[in-house]
């Protein structure tokens, strides 16, 4: 008899279907790199030299730097305001009975699953009905309505994670409700904040419909991109910069999950 | 005990969750400086209670007064008792210095102060040097004690405590209920405790109040409530106990005598209840005023003689049920083992006599 249990044999079939997968999944993420060092202006095979010289563009290109400057700024502050909303909405989901939760958070987590151009044209209507001009802050108003729901989604666990008890400790303790949350509730849904604004900041920072259609004359870096595709001699700079997120991004998830297991592995010692 | 006005006055209160109707009418007085317990199975309401006590709940009705102050517009956070949870709940992010600390901020003390507070704590739940350790470096007990020391330190008028034992096994709870007995004499502060375990509850409290579907049924001392429970409800809580349908024969001031039915007639002290003559009540007897022979006794007041029925062998003691001609439900006996019984218990059915002394017996409403 095998040594191992059932659960834990080695299955061949399901090991060369998920290198497939991981396969599918990022080779076409790898021509990024690959062509952005690519001596030739067109994204084709045979490969033509290496070369340095779309990176050192990257570098003088003003355009590029402000779309980036503002999907920084964008992101920013829809990641603030989104996961501050994110912490009152889901201490008072977690926390207090009312008449109507249900139907309120229903609506709160509506934009998940509203196609974002939906929500893009009718908050365009909207701004423009009002008399609003488009600007960098109607694309964060838009990003703040699609951000609230995934910030809710990773706080809510965290609020329904720890006992009522140690909130009422507090109370007990003479702290009152601001100093209780001060004291106790943020420290204690602190990994749930930095997963949330990691986030919400990258949703904010790739997104692109909300921003196609709210946006006035100073674009976002997708928006930017976007713009560049028309122009071929561009592409390859795209690419560059395609591979510079594309790092960026990377080390951001893995620092993301390293804030998660250091979460995580506090909350099993608790539990013991 | 003392004499002037109550620490804790319980007047009339009520409260309902919804439909659900927690705790019904209860009024009581704590003084200052008792060990007073809310004694009840799960859903009494006892808890309830307690979280009124301690702000977190809101009367429906009713008022509660600590100190002579009325409590209902008294938030929490600024009400003169403290509490120790069931689950502890200290605070995991902080470790156990920060955690006793917590309630002395509003104070603004020295720092030279507040350490020397905490570390008189330290030594006062005997856990000297464990002021750097975090909650999940703690064992069950440890807890317990980290949590009582950030309440005792507030110098609270009243402690409340909601099951802080249940969780802890059988020996450390046996041991931490002698302690908690002796940290309560020793600082002198009015402790309500709520717990479902009436032996623990019998053990450490000065008075007892037994609650059952949000009501209030006897508010009494240990013994009082073992020995002369006021009603059914009580008797069969605390304890086990023999109930025997009889009938008030008369009435002689403290004692009465009864008809019994098949146990004949029966004198026995009357308790709290008014008796008449031709009453329907309830006579109680617990297990171990029974004593079980296998002929008949001389000298004894009462006996009856019946088969047995079962024995049941429990080291210090032994339990044997006894069945009685015309008594639906047989008769539980407990039994000091006072001879080493190698060869187990002789649970042969065989006759055998019990019998009782007149003043053993209680008299009860039938109700």
């Amino acid at each position: 008899m095998s040594e191992v249990s059932y659960i834990d044999r080695p299955n061949r079939t399901l090991a060369v279907y998920a290198i497939a997968y991981l396969l599918f999944l990022y080779i076409p993420v790898l021509f990024l790199p690959l062509f952005s060092f690519n001596d030739a202006i067109y994204v084709a095979f045979p490969l033509k030299g290496f070369t340095t010289k779309w990176y050192e563009q990257l570098f003088n290109n003003e355009p590029m730097f402000a779309a980036l400057l503002n999907s920084v700024q964008v992101g920013a502050v829809t990641a603030t305001v989104s996961t501050l909303l994110g912490v009152f909405a889901a201490k008072a989901v977690t926390r207090y009975r009312m008449p109507g939760k249900n139907p309120v958070v229903g609506f709160i987590m509506l934009p998940l699953v509203i196609p974002g151009i939906i929500f893009g044209v009718a908050l365009l209507i909207l701004m423009s009905r009002l008399g609003v001009p488009l600007s960098l802050y109607t694309v964060t108003l838009g990003h703040i309505i699609v951000c609230v729901p995934f910030s809710m989604a990773t706080l809510i666990p965290r609020f329904e994670g720890f006992d009522k008890s140690i909130e009422e400790a507090s109370a007990d303790l003479g702290e009152n409700m601001f100093g209780t949350f001060w004291r106790v509730t943020l420290p204690m849904v602190f990994p749930g904040l930095v997963a949330s604004f990691l986030l919400c900041f990258t949703i904010s920072f790739d997104e692109f419909i909300m921003a196609f259609f709210l946006s006035g004359t100073e674009p976002t870096l997708p928006i930017f991109i976007w713009n560049q595709l028309r122009f071929p001699q561009r592409v390859p700079g795209v690419l560059a910069l395609g591979t510079i997120i594309l790092v960026i991004s990377f080390a951001v998830v893995f620092f993301a999950q390293w804030i998660r297991n250091v979460g995580i592995h506090d909350k099993t010692k608790r539990g013991m | 005990m003392s004499s002037s006005d109550p620490m804790i006055s319980i007047r009339s209160v009520a409260k309902s969750f919804g439909p659900v109707r927690a705790v019904e009418a209860v009024s009581m007085e704590i003084a200052e400086g008792e060990f007073f317990s809310l004694l009840g199975p799960s859903g009494c309401g006892k808890t309830t209670l307690l979280r009124m006590l301690a702000g977190f709940e809101t009367p429906t009705s009713g008022e509660i007064f600590i100190d002579d102050q009325p409590m209902s517009s008294v938030p929490p956070h600024q009400r003169p008792v403290n509490m120790v949870f069931q689950s502890y709940a200290i605070f995991p992010h902080l470790n156990v210095r920060a955690n006793i600390a917590y309630g002395l901020r509003k104070q603004k003390l020295p720092k030279q102060q507040q350490n020397a507070m905490v570390d008189e704590m330290l030594e006062l739940i005997k856990l000297p040097g464990y002021g750097d350790r975090r909650s999940h470096e703690l064992s069950g007990g440890e807890r317990q004690r980290v949590a009582l020391a950030r309440a005792l330190i507030k110098r609270p008028k009243v402690l409340l405590l909601d099951e802080p034992l249940g969780a802890l096994d059988k020996q450390l709870r046996e041991q931490m209920q002698l302690e908690l007995r002796a940290l309560q004499r020793s600082v002198g502060i009015t402790f309500v405790f709520v717990t479902h375990d009436q032996e623990e509850a019998l053990t450490m409290s000065d008075r007892i109040a037994v609650m059952s579907k949000g009501r209030c049924l006897q508010i009494d001392t240990p013994n009082r409530l073992y020995e002369a429970p006021s009603n059914r409800e009580v008797a069969a809580f605390i304890g086990t106990i023999n109930f025997f349908d009889a009938s008030i024969k008369s009435v002689n001031g403290e004692t009465a005598n009864v008809d019994a039915g098949v146990l004949g007639e029966v004198k026995a002290p009357v308790g709290d209840g008014t008796f008449a003559s031709g009453m329907k009540v309830l006579l109680a007897i617990r297990p171990e005023k029974l004593s079980i022979e296998s002929k008949k006794p001389k000298r004894s007041a009462h006996a009856v003689e019946g088969v047995l029925d079962a024995a049941a062998y429990l080291g210090e003691r032994s339990h044997y049920y006894v069945r009685v001609d015309g008594i639906e439900r047989p008769i539980a006996v407990s039994a000091q083992n006072a001879h080493r019984m190698l060869e187990g218990i002789d649970d042969q059915p065989r006759p055998v006599w019990l019998s009782w002394s007149s003043d053993s017996a209680v008299i009860l409403d039938a109700k």
